[in-house]
């Protein structure tokens, strides 16, 4: 049996890396532009909606979490200054709803404990290989740092998110195991559709449409890649004030200095 | 060079010392009072630029240094743990990231206007050459560097990168299993290259020194490309050519914050924010942008060793500049046919640039071709035969006397 899953799996994996090498060398394949739905995070002076993040968090934890990882994100990071900014108790309550090995008793027993907000997020799978036995071979891939590990960012994920049930057009060949998506380098991508209408109830009542929860857990995701981004709009914003003013005065200083050398 | 500028110690404590070591006195000549020609533009302004970006480099450096983890198995998580949880590790790893790009940008520029202005020549060869090793140096600095977050981009450089050394002869074998310290990029490739992309910022930091010391030699040069004739050409560097570099690396330091604080990764390829995976290669493996010219030579020749014997010739050509060409005149105003050669030649390395990221097929195949030709016959064929033939415009006698003078002899 195990014998089989590995052959299977083996088989998928080169499948897939056959698909990808070949989309390597047909440029122009993507015949799909992405959906570009305008973020609140855009533009210089863009911040992250909150309710969008608590929103997008809930997402994650009901669908998402079930195969990726994030890694990177620790539970304290929830109640930080930039992000979903939960209150410090909520991030707790979040946090303990899982539990962790922290060392070992005196007996050698390893000691199991909830998390806490100093803990990461838990990794729903005890090994890469693990993973990949439960998805056909395929490792889900860590959504820590995705927006920025994509080209096309956060639009690409959006527009992936959403690129499932179309029609297969002719001349693609997708396999069995695999779902087209128009977006996913190759077309044919491990990933089943995740995001069904109404997949997850949302707490503040938004209608949960595939629109809706594909925006929300990319805003999400974008936060989780880049959490240090509205602090560094902010100083960035102090920052290029003060070198325009400093640019005029030295412009100024140079202009009188040189004003009398022929 | 002579010149009426002297230091003269103004009190008992500056006497003193003056006899024992003679700090003041340096700076006074070298820096505060050194005569500069009055007439450079601001393209000259790009040595001091140069100067603030290694600085910027090195101190970012350092800090991150004392966060980073040169481990296989901790380097990706260090670099997210410098971003995330050390204060202003972000801002470090930015700079730092963004620097090295501005820092390129900023020598390109600065090589450019050697180029046309002639800086290169007599008596200013010494100069030339020692900014080549230092170019030669950023590049093994900045490519070791970007091994270092150990994302999927910094694995599979290095891996083609090491294995082109592997092509040379004779040496290639042996070469290449050093800087691996193995048979393929793993942790003794990391920690060597961790050392390296330590060490070698301070030899660049050093030759920078032999530069500017082989530059207050003869002075600079100049936009009229004429010897400083007397103290009528020049000012002193302090105040009039601090102010005016300062102020240029002000508005050099806009677009750095711009990348910095708004498009922190617009330079960078996403996949580096993939932990490397020796198991999965990259749909395109390129290297950054400013190296980009470099891979495009590389890969416009089917033959591998043929590849990379050009692209390491691409940048010792540089070296033989002082001698492959052969005009007299120095600056490129004073040379109408070389303008539009130059001018050619500098849209030839952005083509090249952009060719560097294309899949080398069909018409980029061809395109790098003919642009890697171009780039060698411009040093090879260009430069030597054009000095011999070209009739240079009319020249003004001195950098302060507009006068202008058919008799180009005369004038020097």
């Amino acid at each position: 049996m195990l014998k089989l899953i590995k052959i299977k799996s083996l088989i998928l994996i080169f499948s897939v890396f056959f698909v990808l090498s070949n989309e390597a060398y047909s440029a122009g394949s993507e015949a799909y532009d992405l959906i570009k739905p305008g973020f609140s995070f855009e533009g210089p002076t863009g911040t992250y909606d909150r309710a969008q993040l608590r929103r997008g968090y809930q997402v994650y934890r009901e669908v998402c979490a079930s195969c990726h990882s994030m890694k990177q994100l620790a539970f304290r990071n929830l109640n930080q200054k930039g992000g979903p900014e939960y209150t410090e108790e909520d991030a707790k309550l979040f946090a303990s709803e899982y539990t962790v090995i922290d060392g070992f008793d005196d007996y050698g027993d390893p000691v199991e404990r909830t998390r806490i907000l100093s803990d990461r997020f838990p990794n729903p799978y005890d090994s890469k290989e693990a993973a990949k036995a439960s998805n056909n071979g395929a490792y889900p891939p860590d959504l820590s740092l995705i927006t920025k590990a994509r080209s096309g960012g956060y639009n690409y994920i959006y527009s992936l998110l959403q690129g499932y049930g179309k029609e297969i057009p002719e001349g693609i060949e997708i396999s069995d195991t695999l779902s087209y998506n128009p977006w996913f380098p190759g077309n044919g991508i491990a990933m089943y559709q995740p995001l069904y209408e109404e997949s997850v109830e949302y707490e503040d009542g938004t209608f949960a449409s595939i629109e809706q929860m594909s925006a929300d857990v990319t805003a999400f995701l974008a936060w989780s890649a880049e959490p240090e981004m509205e602090e560094r709009k902010r100083l960035g914003f102090i920052v290029m004030s003060f070198l325009i003013i400093f640019v005029l005065l030295m412009f100024f200083t140079t202009t009188r200095l040189w004003k009398d050398v022929h | 060079m002579d010149t009426d500028y002297k230091y003269e110690p103004k009190n008992g404590l500056t006497r003193w010392l003056d006899s024992r070591l003679p700090l003041m006195r340096f700076t006074s000549e070298h820096v505060l009072q050194f005569p500069t020609p009055k007439n450079l533009n601001y393209f000259w302004t790009f040595g001091f630029i140069l100067t603030m970006c290694l600085v910027t480099q090195i101190i970012t450096g350092i800090i991150l240094a004392m966060h980073y983890a040169p481990s296989t198995l901790l380097a990706f998580d260090s670099v997210e743990h410098i971003m995330r949880n050390v204060n202003y590790g972000w801002l470090i790893r930015y700079i730092h990231s963004n620097g090295a790009s501005m820092f390129f940008l900023a020598v390109f520029i600065h090589m450019f206007r050697g180029l046309y202005y002639g800086s290169y020549k007599e008596p200013r060869e010494v100069i030339w050459i020692l900014g080549c090793i230092i170019y030669l140096l950023m590049i093994v600095t900045a490519f070791m560097g970007y091994v270092l977050p150990w994302g999927q981009m910094s694995f599979w450089g290095a891996t083609v990168i090491i294995n082109l050394v592997g092509t040379l002869p004779l040496i290639g074998e042996s070469l290449t299993q050093m800087l691996l310290g193995g048979f393929a990029v793993d942790n003794p490739t990391l920690n060597r290259f961790f050392s390296l992309h330590y060490l070698l910022p301070f030899i660049i930091f050093g030759v920078v020194l032999l530069h500017i010391w082989a530059l207050h030699v003869p002075g600079n040069n100049n936009p009229v490309g004429l010897s400083v004739q007397g103290k009528q050409d020049t000012v002193a560097f302090h105040p009039y050519y601090t102010v005016k570099d300062f102020f240029a690396y002000t508005v050099f330091l806009l677009l750095f914050c711009y990348f910095i604080f708004y498009n922190p990764n617009a330079l960078g390829h996403a996949d580096n924010y993939i932990e490397a995976d020796a198991m999965v290669t990259p749909a395109h493996i390129v290297p950054e942008w400013y190296l980009l010219p470099f891979y495009a030579i590389l890969r416009a020749v089917p033959d591998k060793l043929a590849g990379v014997l050009l692209m390491f010739g691409a940048i010792a050509v540089l070296f033989f500049l002082p001698w492959l060409d052969t005009a007299k005149v120095r600056s490129g105003r004073y040379r109408p046919i070389f303008r539009y050669f130059y001018v050619l030649f500098v849209i030839d390395c952005l083509i090249l640039g952009y060719l560097g990221a294309q899949v080398p097929e069909g018409i980029y195949l061809f395109l790098s071709r003919v642009t890697t030709i171009y780039y060698f016959a411009f040093f090879l064929l260009v430069l030597p035969i054009l000095g011999r033939i070209e009739k240079m415009k009319p020249m003004p006698i001195g950098i302060s006397n507009s006068e202008l003078s058919r008799d180009m002899v005369a004038a020097e």
